[in-house]
C-alpha cells in the first residue's frame, strides 16, 4: 500500500467507495420515483399512445378480407377489378359470415359510402347460398354498387391498416375518388367548428377568471391573516364541492322560472329590459352560451385565483413601500412594481384554468344548448354511443396537438419557466 | 387477534354453507334504462325473482352499445342480461357482442312473441310508443297532431326532443306532408333527408334535447318546455303516479321494441337464460303493465291485463290509428350515417 491513492480503511480506493455510495445515491432516488413513474407510464403515457395508434390504425379490413385486400394491392384502380378479386371478396365474406364479423366491415366502409353496410350484410348473406362462380357476376346480382369502380377503390383503401381517414374526418377533410384530400360536404362539417368553439370557451373562461379571481387573490393576499383565513374558506369550499353538484346547482339557479329569471322579473329588471329593447319577453339563460360560460367561470375561478394568490404571498409590501417612496403615484406603484412580479401566477393559473376547460363536457352538456358542446363531448358520443373508436381517437388527437401547440407559443411567449405555483 | 381469526373461520364456514344450500341462488346483473322503466321492471320482474331465493344486482345505462363491445372485446364481463332498444340489439348482434337466442333453451314459443322473429339475439319484452306530451294547465287547447309539434306560430315555446334521429327524422317528414307509409321510402334517399332536416331547422331554435328517458317529463313538469316527445310509459306513470297533468298526443306514434339480450360470453349463461325465461312469462309481463304503461310483447300476457290499463298501452286500437312502426331494418342500414349527420346539425 505505497502507491498515492487515497484509500478508505477497509482499503478500497475513494474513488471507488465513493462512486458506490453515489450509485446507491441514485438507485434510491430512482425507487423513490419508481411507483410515481409507473403510475404515469401505465394511466397516462399507455393510454395516449393506444389512443393515437387507434387514430390511425384500424385492421378490420385486412383481418377480415385479408385474400381481398392482398390481390387489391396489385390493381391499378382504373378499371373494375378481374375475377380473381371477386373470387376471393366472396371467399373472405363467406369466412367473415362465419366468424360474424360482416358487420364490422360494412360499419368501416359505410363511413366512406353510406347504405354500404347493409349492402354488405346483404352481400354476404346472399353469397352464402352460392357455391361456385363466376363470381363477378354473382357478386354483382347481390348488388350493383360492386360494379362502381370507386366502391374497390374504397375497399383498397380501407385495406390499408394504417388510415388517414379518421384524423381527416376529425378536421372536416376526406379522400375523393381520385384519392385527393378534399373537404366534407357543407353539412357533415362540424369538427373545425368545434374545436374553434372549445378554444373561444376556454379562453373567454379564463379571460374571465383572471379578471374576477386578480382583485379577490389581491386582498386575500393582502388582508391581515385572521381576516384572510376567513375569506379564504369561501374560495375553498366551492373548490372542494364536487363539479357535478356545481353544475346541478347553475341548472337550478338558471331554468326558466328559475331563481334568477324570477330575481330578474320581481326586481323589475326583465321590464325595464323589455321596454329598452335589450331582450323580448322572459331572460333565456339555461341551455344558452352564456350558461356554459358562467357555469365553468364558476367552477375554474378557484383554479386561476390560488396560483397568483399564493405569488401574492411571496411579494414582500417593501417594493410597493419603496416605489411610492420614490414618488410613484399608487396606481404607477401597482402596475409597474407589484403586476409584474405577480405575473408568474397570472401564468400558472391561466394555464391552467385554460387546459382544464379544453376538456370539459359535463357543464356544457348540462347547462349548455346543442351549440355549445365542445370537443370532449363529440369524442364521447364517438365512443360511447357510435362505437367509432377511431373517430374519437382521432378527435383527442387534434385535442392533444392543439393542446401541445398551445403549450409551445405559450412557452415562447411568456416562458414556461417563469410560471410559479407558489 | 384470536377471536377475530375464529370469527372469521365461522363466517367463512357459514359462507360456504350457505352458497352451498342456495345451489338455485342465482345472482347476476341485470342492466336497464333507469327511472320509471327500471322501477316498473323491479317490481315485476327482480323482486319476485329476488324473493325465489335469486340475487339480481341493477346497472344503468341509456343504449351505449360501445360498452357492451368493450366488456366482450375485454372479456370481462359484468353485465350479464341487458335491456336494450332494437338498433342496440341489432348492432350488438352483427357486432358479435349479444348472444344468438337458443328460444328451445327458454322453453318459450317464439310465434308468441311480436317481433320475435326479428331478431337473432334478443326476445322481445315490451312495445313502446314515442310519442309527444304537453302540459294541460299550461295549455288548455293542446295540441293534437304531430303538425302541431312543428307549428311554433300556434304554439309557441320551447319542445322536448330526443337527442337521437329516430323517430325525429319520421315525424318531421310526416308534418312536413309526407304519408306515413312513405316516410321510409323518402328517407332512404338524400333529398328525402335534407328535407327532414329543413322542416327539423324550423323548430330549432326552441329545442331543448333529452337524452335519458326520465328526462323527457322532468322537463315537462318544470316548465322547462310546452310539449315533449318522450315514451309513452315514462309519461303516462308521471300521469298516474306523480299526478301530473299531461296528456299524451297519440297522433303518429312510432312503436318500438326493447328486448332482453344476453351478453356474449357472459361466463353466467345458464342464469340469464333461466331469468330472460322467467321475464317472458305471461304473469310478470302482465303485472308490470300496473307499472308503467308498456305493451307486453308476450301474446299471453295480454287477456291478464288490468281492463283499466289497457287503453293506455300503445297497442291500444284506438292509439293505433295513424301508428307506424319504427323500422329496424332501415335504420341498421342508415344508423350510423343519420346519427353523424344528425350530431352535426345539431352541433351547428
Amino acid at each position: 500500500m505505497t502507491d498515492d491513492v487515497m484509500r478508505t480503511a477497509d482499503g478500497t480506493p475513494l474513488k471507488i467507495k465513493l462512486r458506490q455510495a453515489e450509485r446507491r445515491e441514485v438507485t434510491r432516488a430512482f425507487l423513490l420515483i419508481a411507483p410515481l413513474f409507473l403510475f404515469i407510464v401505465i394511466s397516462f403515457l399507455i393510454p395516449i399512445v393506444v389512443m393515437l395508434k387507434n387514430a390511425f390504425y384500424d385492421p378490420d379490413i385486412v383481418n377480415n378480407l385479408p385474400q381481398t385486400t392482398e390481390l387489391l394491392r396489385q390493381w391499378d384502380g382504373k378499371a373494375l377489378p378481374g375475377e380473381e378479386v371477386f373470387a376471393a371478396f366472396a371467399a373472405d365474406l363467406k369466412t367473415a359470415s362465419k366468424a360474424r364479423t360482416v358487420a364490422l366491415v360494412g360499419k368501416r366502409l359505410n363511413y366512406e359510402i353510406p347504405t354500404l353496410k347493409s349492402k354488405v350484410t346483404v352481400t354476404a348473406r346472399k353469397l352464402d347460398k352460392i357455391e361456385t362462380g363466376p363470381w363477378t357476376e354473382a357478386v354483382i346480382a347481390a348488388d350493383p354498387i360492386w360494379k362502381d369502380v370507386f366502391t374497390w377503390a374504397v375497399v383498397k383503401r380501407a385495406g390499408s391498416a394504417v388510415t388517414p381517414y379518421y384524423l381527416l374526418s376529425a378536421l372536416d377533410l376526406r379522400q375523393g375518388a381520385d384519392g385527393g384530400i378534399e373537404r366534407t360536404p357543407e353539412e357533415r362539417r362540424i369538427y373545425l367548428q368545434v374545436l374553434g368553439r372549445t378554444l373561444g370557451i376556454s379562453a373567454m373562461v379564463t379571460l374571465l377568471t383572471l379578471i374576477l379571481g386578480y382583485p379577490v387573490a389581491f386582498m386575500l393576499a393582502t388582508l391581515p391573516q385572521r381576516t384572510a383565513s376567513i375569506l379564504m374558506i369561501f374560495v375553498l369550499l366551492p373548490f372542494w364541492t364536487s363539479l357535478l353538484v356545481r353544475t346541478t346547482a347553475w341548472t337550478i339557479l338558471l331554468q326558466d322560472g328559475g331563481v334568477v329569471a324570477q330575481f330578474l322579473h320581481i326586481t323589475g329588471i326583465t321590464w325595464i329590459s323589455n321596454v329598452l329593447g335589450f331582450m323580448s319577453g322572459e331572460p333565456q339563460l339555461f341551455k344558452t352560451r352564456f350558461a356554459t360560460v358562467l357555469a365553468m367561470t364558476h367552477i375554474q375561478l378557484p383554479f386561476t385565483l390560488l396560483p397568483i394568490y399564493s405569488v401574492m404571498k411571496t411579494i414582500s409590501p417593501t417594493y410597493m413601500r419603496a416605489a411610492k417612496s420614490l414618488g410613484a403615484t399608487p396606481f404607477h406603484a401597482f402596475r409597474t412594481v407589484y403586476v409584474p412580479q405577480t405575473m408568474p401566477g397570472v401564468a400558472a393559473g391561466c394555464l391552467l384554468t385554460f387546459i382544464l376547460c379544453l376538456g370539459y363536457f359535463i357543464t356544457p352538456a348540462l347547462v349548455g344548448g346543442g351549440s355549445d358542446n365542445m370537443i370532449a363531448g363529440f369524442i364521447d358520443t364517438a365512443m360511447n354511443n357510435e362505437g367509432n373508436w377511431g373517430k374519437s381517437s382521432a378527435l383527442g388527437f387534434v385535442l392533444l396537438t392543439a393542446t401541445l401547440i398551445l403549450y409551445y407559443v405559450y412557452n415562447r411567449l411568456i416562458g414556461i419557466d417563469k410560471m410559479k405555483l407558489g | 387477534m384470536k377471536k377475530l381469526s375464529i370469527l372469521f373461520t365461522a363466517a367463512l364456514l357459514a359462507g360456504t354453507a350457505f352458497s352451498a344450500s342456495a345451489r338455485a341462488g342465482d345472482e347476476l346483473t341485470v342492466v336497464s334504462w333507469g327511472g320509471s322503466y327500471s322501477e316498473s321492471q323491479r317490481k315485476a320482474f327482480y323482486e319476485p325473482y329476488n324473493a325465489a331465493g335469486n340475487k339480481i344486482t341493477e346497472a344503468e345505462y341509456n343504449g351505449e352499445v360501445a360498452k357492451i363491445k368493450a366488456m366482450v372485446e375485454a372479456n370481462a364481463i359484468t353485465w350479464d342480461v341487458i335491456d336494450v332498444d332494437t338498433a342496440t340489439a341489432l348492432q350488438g348482434c352483427a357486432e358479435g357482442a349479444l348472444e344468438t337466442i337458443d328460444w328451445a333453451k327458454l322453453g318459450l314459443d317464439r310465434a308468441n312473441f311480436i317481433g320475435a322473429d326479428l331478431m337473432e339475439c334478443a326476445v322481445p319484452n315490451i312495445v313502446y310508443g314515442t310519442v309527444f306530451g304537453y302540459d294541460t294547465s299550461k295549455l288548455a287547447e293542446g295540441p293534437t297532431s304531430i303538425n302541431d309539434f312543428f307549428d311554433l306560430a300556434k304554439f309557441p315555446g320551447k319542445r322536448g326532443v330526443q337527442k337521437n334521429p329516430t323517430v325525429n327524422l319520421e315525424w318531421a317528414l310526416i308534418a312536413d306532408g309526407v304519408d306515413a307509409k312513405d316516410v321510409y321510402t323518402v328517407l332512404a334517399t338524400p333529398e328525402g333527408v335534407d328535407r327532414a332536416f329543413k322542416k327539423l331547422d324550423t323548430i330549432k331554435s326552441e329545442i331543448i334535447f333529452w337524452e335519458a328517458g326520465a328526462q323527457a317529463p322532468q322537463l315537462l313538469a318544470d316548465g322547462q318546455v310546452v310539449m315533449t316527445s318522450g315514451w309513452n310509459g315514462r309519461l303516462q306513470t308521471a300521469i298516474d303516479a306523480d299526478k301530473k297533468p299531461f296528456k299524451i298526443v297519440w297522433d303518429h306514434q312510432g312503436l318500438d321494441w326493447d328486448w332482453w339480450a344476453i351478453t356474449k360470453g357472459t361466463p353466467k349463461i345458464e342464469e340469464a337464460y333461466r331469468f330472460v325465461a322467467f321475464a317472458s312469462q305471461p304473469a310478470p309481463m302482465a303485472d308490470q303493465t300496473n307499472y308503467i304503461a308498456y305493451g307486453p310483447a308476450n301474446r299471453d300476457a295480454i287477456p291478464n291485463v288490468n281492463p283499466a290499463t289497457l287503453p293506455n298501452l300503445p297497442t291500444a286500437p284506438d292509439n293505433l290509428k295513424t301508428a307506424f312502426n319504427v323500422d329496424p331494418q332501415f335504420w341498421a342500414d342508415h344508423g350510423d350515417e343519420l346519427k353523424e349527420r344528425f350530431n352535426a346539425w345539431l352541433a351547428k
